[in-house]
């Protein structure tokens, strides 16, 4: 497995500078408005010459209050927040609080939804990897790459928009289920994208992976050690491209993971281009996942039947009989009543672990909701992991996190 | 590989006063502020929890004492599992609660993050300043008495505010959010606008 | 040949190699066909920005695919994404430093009005600290539906009297 491996010397590269060139330290602020921090981060920058002695990450231009929010909503209210927490992989923070929130009822649903809701979530992760390689490929000046990148994810806008009726923002599921069933055919649609798909990533794979400027720009750069990886608490690729082998659809999984077959792409330098590597092997391995589940598609219910408080019931019920009525009235107006307790689930999401602490004084409505930000705690190693290293090399590491803002500052 | 039974009569046998907590889900603890530097500690060291995944705390309103409880979610890479340590701050009105920087480096947001948000000064902490709100916001949000609208407050840059004229002001909520509050006879039950008084285009009058 | 009509007309039999036209047609038609945006992409409307400007919608067609962030080489800021009021002084810095003419479309309900987040962090609606010229609903809107506020800026563009406020600053 991986060594741990040392930062660059900062003192012996200042050391090595020639001596007319003076110890004066430069302050650069970087962002919140840049092309390459990837939202609104600003990094608080000391160099000397180009090299960077101190980083402050400044965060929370984005901070929107959704935790708060969360205390007046009901459960299914809060779904279109969740959508926007890491707004590029929506159906997946869907189901990871949707999973959250079932726990709290001890709620199982039924194998296709969880089937749904495990092939949309792959189909986020493909979304979100295809963005984070376009946006990566262009803050290192790769313009190609991002076109072709988004070109692909239109064609999985286009399915998204079939089953959930928006193109990203979807707020596809549900407590105890899903909004709506898959259409007709959609399935099909699926198996011809993900047939279509994988000599095209193939081909944007090659535009990068041994070009000369992007190795020299990405190997070696932003190496992040095991031990620092774990006392940073980062998730994701970024923890398994320093070689910590851990994956929560793996190790604890939810949602019916244990079903499928496919591996999990482990790292062993820790720089950039070793994240590079494995978010390109992952979506390899989720048109895997999604390709078994295309061809064995349980029948079945969508939704959990028997919960009544939690989920509202079929339309025809709701018109014609007044159990169902009160019922849906129940949980639209109060929201889906949920037991005293606590809970804290994470899933695996593209950017790293996404958990949801939930605390429940019961009724619809949550005590205390804290979201648990992979995309906050892959930030926390930035102050480290930019000393020593070149202005521009931030620019790679930087695009080598693959964080996106929504969810660091929720 | 201990399993829950396991764990907790091995943290209730170094620490008698860990006591478990109700979890509906992952074995927990409670703990004191005094002691659960130790007990973290420990977890890490002696039971392999080598991840702290998470750290928050809940305010239970200013009526009950004790007000703050920290809750720290550990997991372990080998196992495979959860841990939560929740610890109580003895104060309501000048919460505290020592800093577990040392042993993890993660802890370092965190700690700010709940120092931004509910107020509590974490010891030890190398840097104990706001992250999410900006550094001279007077209040602190996720506190249950303050309004989800919030207060006005002046905005972070003062020439900016005096060219635009604009500052924090309580957003108008128009009656929302729209919760029918429980426990109420079923007319009464819809969620009607709770407070139509101010909206976009009438400012609060308080 | 003097008509009135403001629009750009051209017959090479009469006129032959030169165009009589208005000033302010001539110059809102440069203005209009190479809207250069400042993208102040703060949140998910930042996505369908980029997707916009992306192959399949190819905002290119419209002389705005060079996304300038320097704000002193921009005509158009594209607030796209939540204004929260940690970044309104930012936001309103980068106006200040953008060159006459410039304008700004608020792309989004979050841009617009403040969106769903109702809360304390939330700046309701941009034009608290920038005059907006467009505003697009949506969350997020449609790449469609931000070019169609372009071409909404853009007619708006061409009605300006840009002649008369150049000669009268």
């Amino acid at each position: 497995m991986a060594t741990d491996f040392s930062y660059p010397d900062a003192a012996a590269k200042a050391a090595a500078v020639p001596k007319e060139f003076g110890p004066e330290k430069m302050s650069l602020s970087m962002g919140p408005s840049h092309p390459s921090t990837h939202g609104v981060l600003r990094i608080q920058f000391e160099l000397d010459g180009e090299i960077v002695t101190k980083a402050d990450p400044v965060i929370g231009y984005l901070h929107r209050g959704d935790e708060k929010i969360a205390e007046n909503m009901t459960y299914n209210q809060f779904v279109p927040y969740t959508d926007r927490l890491d707004y590029i992989a929506p159906l997946a923070n869907n189901m990871a609080y949707a999973i959250a929130v079932e726990r709290l009822a001890k709620l199982e649903v039924p194998a296709r939804c969880q089937a749904i809701r495990v092939l949309t979530a792959e189909m986020a992760r493909v979304s979100s990897h295809l963005m984070g390689l376009g946006a990566f490929g262009i803050d290192v000046g790769a313009w190609t790459v991002f076109m072709y990148c988004f070109e692909e994810r239109e064609k999985l806008y286009k399915l998204f928009e079939e089953l959930t009726g928006a193109r990203f923002t979807t707020s596809y599921s549900r407590i105890g289920g899903l909004a709506r069933d898959v259409p007709e055919g959609w399935i099909q649609r699926v198996d011809a994208f993900t047939d279509q798909f994988l000599p095209i990533l193939d081909e944007v794979l090659s535009l990068l992976s041994r070009n000369k400027i992007f190795l020299d720009r990405t190997v070696g750069v932003g190496v992040i050690g095991r031990a620092d990886a774990i006392a940073y608490g980062l998730s994701g690729p970024n923890l398994r491209g320093s070689g910590v082998a851990n994956d929560l659809r793996k190790d604890r999984p939810y949602s019916g993971y244990e079903q499928y077959e496919f591996d999990v792409p482990v790292g062993a330098q820790g720089d950039c281009y070793d994240r590079y590597l494995c978010r390109g092997e992952e979506m390899k391995q989720s048109i895997r996942i999604i390709r078994q589940i295309v061809k064995n598609f349980p029948r079945g219910d969508w939704y959990a039947p028997d919960a009544r408080k939690i989920f509202a019931p079929p339309k025809e019920k709701i018109l014609t009989s007044m159990e169902e009525l009160i019922n849906n009235f129940m949980i639209v107006t109060e929201g889906p009543q949920m037991p005293v307790g606590e809970v804290y689930f994470e899933a695996e999401n593209p950017k790293g672990a996404l958990g949801f602490y939930i605390v429940s004084k019961g009724g619809g409505v949550p005590y205390r909701m804290k979201i648990r930000s992979p995309s906050f705690c892959n930030l926390s190693i930035l102050p480290k992991l930019c000393v020593g290293n070149l202005v521009s090399d931030v620019v790679a590491i930087l695009g080598s996190l693959d964080f996106v803002m929504g969810e660091c500052d929720r | 590989m201990t399993t829950d039974v396991d764990l907790t009569t091995a943290v209730s046998q170094h620490f008698p006063s860990a006591l478990p907590r109700a979890s509906l889900d992952c074995p927990a603890f409670n703990s004191s502020a005094a002691e659960v530097a130790a007990v973290l500690k420990y977890l890490r060291d002696a039971q392999g929890f080598d991840f702290l995944t998470d750290l928050t705390a809940i305010d239970w309103t200013a009526e009950k004492s004790p007000r703050f409880t920290v809750i720290w979610h550990l997991y372990s890479s080998e196992q495979h599992r959860y841990v939560r340590v929740a610890a109580d701050c003895t104060s309501a009105t000048e919460p505290v609660m020592p800093s577990v920087t040392g042993l993890w480096a993660g802890a370092d947001w965190h700690e700010r993050e709940c120092y931004d948000m509910f107020g509590i000064i974490f010891t030890g902490h190398p840097d104990l300043r706001r992250i999410l709100m900006w550094d001279g916001y007077p209040y602190f949000p996720l506190r249950k008495e303050f309004p989800l609208a919030g207060l006005p407050a002046a905005l972070p840059d003062a020439e900016i505010s005096a060219e635009t004229g604009a500052g924090v002001i309580a957003a108008p909520m128009a009656g929302g959010p729209f919760v029918a509050t429980p426990g109420q006879p079923m007319s009464a039950a819809e969620p009607r606008a709770k407070d139509e008084a101010w909206n976009e285009h009438s400012e609060k009058t308080v | 040949m003097v008509t009135a009509n403001s629009e750009l007309t051209y017959n090479s039999k009469i006129e032959g190699d030169i165009i009589v036209t208005r000033a302010d047609a001539a110059i809102n038609w440069m203005r209009t066909n190479s809207m250069w945006p400042m993208p102040m992409g703060l949140a998910c409307c930042a996505i369908e920005l980029m997707a916009s400007a992306a192959s399949r919608f190819d905002i290119a067609r419209f002389g705005a695919e060079v996304m300038r962030f320097s704000p002193r080489q921009a005509d158009c800021m594209i607030v796209a994404g939540t204004v929260t009021y940690k970044m309104a002084p930012v936001v309103r810095r980068i106006y200040d430093q953008m060159a006459a003419p410039k304008w700004v479309i608020a792309m989004g309900a979050c841009a617009s009005s403040g969106g769903m987040y109702r809360s304390y962090a939330t700046l309701q609606g941009v034009d608290r600290i920038v005059p907006v010229d467009v505003y697009v609903s949506g969350c997020p809107p449609r790449p469609e539906a931000l070019l169609d506020a372009l071409m909404k800026l853009q007619a708006k563009v061409k009605r300006e009297p840009a002649a008369s406020q150049l000669l009268h600053p």
